[in-house]
């Protein structure tokens, strides 16, 4: 067992443990406080995957970004916890049953189709990553850049549909 | 050396987590914290997949990572927009409950 795999299953045992955190608090800021740590332990996953930039896009879009918006909504609506009221009490444990076969079948499919073969191993110490995020600005300028280029319109169009959703509506009758 | 396989597992697990919360889950905000958790479990498969091809082809490759800067992007997009819905929601509603908006007409 390599000091790779414990980190790796250290890791993993905390991603799992932050999901289901998130899943299970009762509290939505817990759960918003559960998320962050989930996307923190991802980053350092891209940073074993030798993929240093996504890592530190992940923490300041995701963990940073996103999960400050998240728990600025949650306690603007003062919506932490909601009334325990049960419409379907069967749900819950058809829910269950139907997310364990899709993780059966999801893993199954994964591993007979994708047919992942191949060890993993941390990027060498040695290399440069200053080059590497280079190189990966180099290619979403030229090979990416029309995807690049819809991108920023799509966050200028998703920048003023929320503008527009909260802005106050004057009355015209 | 870990292998590629444990990598998607994780992924296949972590994807399975935030389905299951989209499921179950009654408060909009969470419903919504569930589908970026599925959201992260998809790019941490495409990583993978672009580590093991790296080492396969012995040079860097960065398309898998461009994938995933894209999905990232398009995720803060979702957020703004979904937020301030489920914002106009409350104001509305004085709930974020799932199962109480059952009507289109606010």
């Amino acid at each position: 067992m390599t000091l790779d795999l414990i980190f790796f299953l250290i890791l993993s045992l905390i991603a799992v443990a932050t999901a289901l955190g998130m899943l299970l608090s009762r509290n939505a800021v817990y759960s918003a406080l559960f998320l962050v740590l989930n996307f923190v332990t991802v980053a350092v996953f891209y940073l074993l995957l030798g993929a240093p930039f996504i890592a530190m896009a992940q923490i300041t879009v995701y963990a940073g970004a996103i999960m400050v918006l998240f728990l600025f909504v949650i306690m603007l609506l003062g919506a932490e916890a909601l009334p325990a009221t049960q419409v379907l009490p069967w749900q819950k444990y058809l829910a269950g049953g139907l997310a364990a076969v899709l993780a059966v079948e999801a893993t199954f499919i994964f591993l007979t189709r994708a047919r992942p073969a191949g060890e993993i191993t941390p990027p060498d110490a040695s290399i440069n990553t200053i080059t590497n995020i280079r190189e990966l600005g180099d290619m979403l300028f030229t090979k990416y850049l029309l995807p690049f280029e819809v991108t920023s319109i799509l966050l200028l169009v998703a920048m003023v549909g929320a503008i527009v959703l909260i802005r106050k509506e004057k009355r015209v009758h | 050396m870990v292998p590629i396989s444990y990598y998607i597992i994780l992924s296949a697990i972590l994807f399975t987590i935030g389905a299951l919360g989209v499921l179950v889950r009654r408060n909009a905000l969470i419903i919504f914290m569930s589908v970026e958790l599925m959201l992260n479990a998809a790019n941490l498969a495409f990583v993978a997949f672009s580590r093991a091809r790296e080492i396969a082809n012995g040079k860097p490759l960065f398309d898998g990572q461009i994938f995933v800067f894209f999905v990232i992007a398009v995720a803060a997009a979702e957020v703004a927009v979904g937020l301030a819905l489920i914002v106009e929601i409350f104001k509305s509603k004085r709930s974020i409950d799932v199962d109480q908006i059952s009507s289109l007409k606010g």
